[in-house]
C-alpha cells in the first residue's frame, strides 16, 4: 500500500482574489510505505506548501490527498487523527517549544493523542533516547538548551507521537556542521530502525544524496520528476536549469566530462568519482 | 484569519491625497471626526459622506479597501444599529408591535443615520493609514507633539516605539501562524471546546510568541545601538516635513465643509 498518495492536488493561495496565485499545480504522486524520500526545489516552488497538504494542515483547492490508503478530507476521517499519523517538523522546529520541562514538551504530542501515563511516559523516553537527548536533559527547561539540542527536542517532540509518516521540513537549517550531522544522523537511524516513511525536505544536495532514496523535485508548483536518486542525478543539466543546485562533485564531473576526460553523467558521490578516475588512470597507465 | 487585518496598511501612490502634509492629514482627520459629530441631520451628513468618497475616488484606493476595513468593525455598527431601531421612541404610532418589540419610524431613520456616521468614521481613519506610510505618520504625530517636550514628556521616544510597533506587526502575524500550524501538527486544537479549554490552548502559542519577541526587541535593540542610535536629542531627519500651498488649499476646503456642515446645524 502506498503510505502517501496525491491525485491531482492543486492549491490556490486567496481564491477569488486579484492576489490568486496557484501554490502546487496537479501533483499526482506514491510513495511507498518505508521509504525515503529526499524533496528538493527552488525557494517558492511548492515544496512546503505540498507538505502541509499530507498532514491536512492545508486543504487542497481541488485533487485528492491519500494518507495509508485513506481519503483525509472524507467524513469519515478524523483530521486530527491524521496529524498523528503524519508528523511533520517546520522549519527552525525549535520555535515550538514552549514547556517548561524538555519531558513535559516531547509529552505535548502524546498528551494530544489521549495516552495513558504509562504510554505517554514510554513515547517520551523512547522518543528522547532515538534523538540522542540524555536522560538528565529532560528535566532541563527547553530553553537553556544550545540550538542542536532544541532543534532535537523539537524532532523528538514529533517523533515521540510515533507517526508512521514523517516529514521533516530542512531539518538541519541554521546548525553548526556538528550539530547538522548529528540531526540527520539521529534521522537515518529512526528510519533505519522503524521503518517509518520519512520525506525530508532540503536545500544540501549532498544531504539528499546521502540519506534519500528517492527524490521528489518540484518546479514552479509542479512535480518535476519522482525517481531513484540515481536517476534525478544524471540530469544534473536540467536540474540546473530550473535553479537547482547539484552536488559539489557533480559540478567537478561536469568540468571534467567538458574537458575531454569522460568520467561519465551519473557521478554524484565521492566514492563513484573516485572509483571512475582510478579506472581511467589506470586504463591510461595500462595503455 | 490573521492576515485579513487592515490596521496600518499602506498603499503607496502619487495623489493628491498622498501628497498632503502628513501633519495636515492629521490635523484634517480630526476636523473631520469633529464634522460627523456636529452633523445632525441628513444634508450635512450626507456632505460629509460625499466629501470622504470624493477624497477616496482622488486617492486612487479601492474601494473594496474601504469595505475590508469596516469588517472588523462590523458587529460594533449592527448592534448600534439594532439599539436604535428598538429603543428609539417616536412621537407617532409605532409600525410594528409584536411581543416586546416596538419599532418607530424614528428608530429606522436613527439606525440608518448611526450606520452612516460610523461607516464614514472608519472609512474616514483608513483613509489617512492607506494613503500614509507609517514612519511619515509617526513623523508627523512627533511634529505636532513636540510642544509636550515642555512638560518633559518623551515624544520622540514614544513616535519610534510607534514606529516599531507598526513595522513588526506583519512580522509577528506571521509568526503566528507558523506557530499556530506547528502547534496544529502537534494535535493542538486551536478552535474547538469551551472558553476554558480553548484558552488554555492558547498557551502554547503564545510562550513561543513572546519568546521570539523579546529575542527579536534584543536584537533590534543591539542594532539600533551599534548604529549609534542615542535617542531623539540632535537627531536629524532624513525626509522633513514641509508644508506647500497645496497643503493649506486643501486645509480651506475642508475648513470650508466644516463650516457649511456648522451653519447648517445651528442655524437651520
Amino acid at each position: 500500500m502506498n503510505a502517501i498518495e496525491t491525485k491531482n492536488l492543486t492549491y490556490k493561495y486567496s481564491v477569488g482574489t486579484p492576489f490568486e496565485t496557484t501554490a502546487v499545480n496537479d501533483v499526482s504522486v506514491c510513495i511507498e510505505q518505508g521509504e525515503f524520500v529526499g524533496v528538493i526545489g527552488h525557494t517558492g516552488s511548492g515544496k512546503s506548501t505540498l507538505i502541509q497538504h499530507l498532514n491536512g494542515l492545508l486543504k487542497q483547492t481541488s485533487g485528492e490527498v491519500l494518507i495509508n490508503g485513506r481519503n483525509i478530507w472524507s467524513k469519515d476521517v478524523n483530521i486530527k487523527d491524521i496529524r498523528f499519523e503524519a508528523g511533520l517538523v517546520f522549519q527552525y522546529s525549535e520555535y515550538q517549544l514552549f514547556e517548561e520541562t524538555v519531558y513535559k514538551d516531547i509529552a505535548f504530542g502524546p498528551k494530544n493523542m489521549g495516552l495513558s501515563e504509562e504510554e505517554i511516559d514510554r513515547c517520551v523516553r523512547k522518543a528522547a533516547e532515538q534523538m540522542g537527548l540524555d536522560e538528565e536533559l529532560l528535566e532541563r527547561s527547553p530553553f537553556d538548551l544550545s540550538g542542536g539540542q532544541k532543534r532535537r527536542v523539537a524532532l523528538a517532540g514529533v517523533i515521540a507521537m510515533e507517526p508512521k509518516i514523517l516529514i521533516l521540513d530542512e531539518p538541519a537549517a541554521g546548525l553548526d556542521p556538528a550539530g547538522r550531522d548529528r540531526v540527520l544522523e539521529e534521522i537515518s537511524n529512526y528510519h533505519k530502525n522503524s521503518g517509518t516513511t520519512i520525506l525530508l525536505v532540503s536545500h544540501s544536495m549532498e544531504d539528499i544524496v546521502k540519506y534519500a532514496k528517492k527524490v521528489l523535485v518540484m518546479n514552479k508548483g509542479e512535480l518535476f520528476c519522482y525517481e531513484d536518486v540515481d536517476k534525478v542525478f544524471s540530469m544534473a543539466e536540467e536540474l540546473q536549469k530550473i535553479g537547482l543546485d547539484v552536488p559539489q562533485i557533480t559540478k567537478l564531473a561536469q568540468l571534467l566530462n567538458k574537458n575531454g576526460i569522460d568520467i561519465g553523467k551519473d557521478i554524484y558521490t565521492v566514492e563513484r568519482a573516485k572509483e571512475r578516475l582510478l579506472k581511467i588512470i589506470k586504463g591510461n597507465t595500462d595503455a | 484569519m490573521l492576515k485579513d487585518i487592515t490596521i496600518g496598511q499602506y498603499f503607496p501612490g502619487d495623489s493628491v491625497v498622498h501628497r498632503i502634509d502628513s501633519r495636515f492629514k492629521i490635523i484634517l482627520d480630526i476636523l473631520y471626526v469633529v464634522m460627523l459629530f456636529v452633523a445632525d441631520n441628513f444634508i450635512s451628513l450626507a456632505v460629509a459622506g460625499i466629501f470622504i468618497l470624493m477624497a477616496y475616488a482622488v486617492s486612487g484606493i479601492k474601494a473594496v479597501m474601504m469595505l475590508k476595513s469596516l469588517k472588523p468593525i462590523m458587529p460594533l455598527i449592527l448592534f448600534t444599529a439594532i439599539l436604535n431601531l428598538f429603543f428609539v421612541n417616536g412621537t407617532g404610532d409605532p409600525l410594528v408591535e409584536w411581543w416586546i418589540i416596538t419599532i418607530h419610524e424614528e428608530g429606522i431613520t436613527t439606525a440608518i443615520f448611526m450606520i452612516v456616521r460610523i461607516v464614514c468614521l472608519i472609512i474616514g481613519m483608513s483613509l489617512l493609514t492607506y494613503t500614509t506610510s507609517p514612519i511619515v505618520l509617526t513623523d508627523a504625530i512627533e511634529r505636532l507633539l513636540s510642544p509636550l517636550k515642555k512638560i518633559k514628556l518623551p515624544v520622540h521616544e514614544l513616535a519610534m516605539m510607534m514606529t516599531i510597533a507598526l513595522r513588526f506587526i506583519p512580522t509577528l502575524i506571521e509568526e503566528t501562524d507558523k506557530i499556530m500550524a506547528a502547534q496544529k501538527a502537534r494535535g493542538a486544537e486551536l478552535d474547538t471546546g469551551g472558553l476554558m479549554k480553548r484558552a488554555k490552548a492558547l498557551v502554547p502559542i503564545l510562550i513561543p510568541l513572546f519568546v521570539s519577541a523579546f529575542k527579536r526587541a534584543n536584537e533590534l535593540a543591539m542594532a539600533m545601538e551599534c548604529r549609534c542610535y542615542k535617542g531623539g536629542d540632535g537627531r536629524t531627519k532624513l525626509r522633513q516635513l514641509k508644508a506647500r500651498p497645496a497643503d493649506y488649499m486643501v486645509f480651506m476646503l475642508v475648513l470650508t465643509v466644516l463650516g457649511f456642515v456648522i451653519v447648517d446645524n445651528v442655524v437651520f
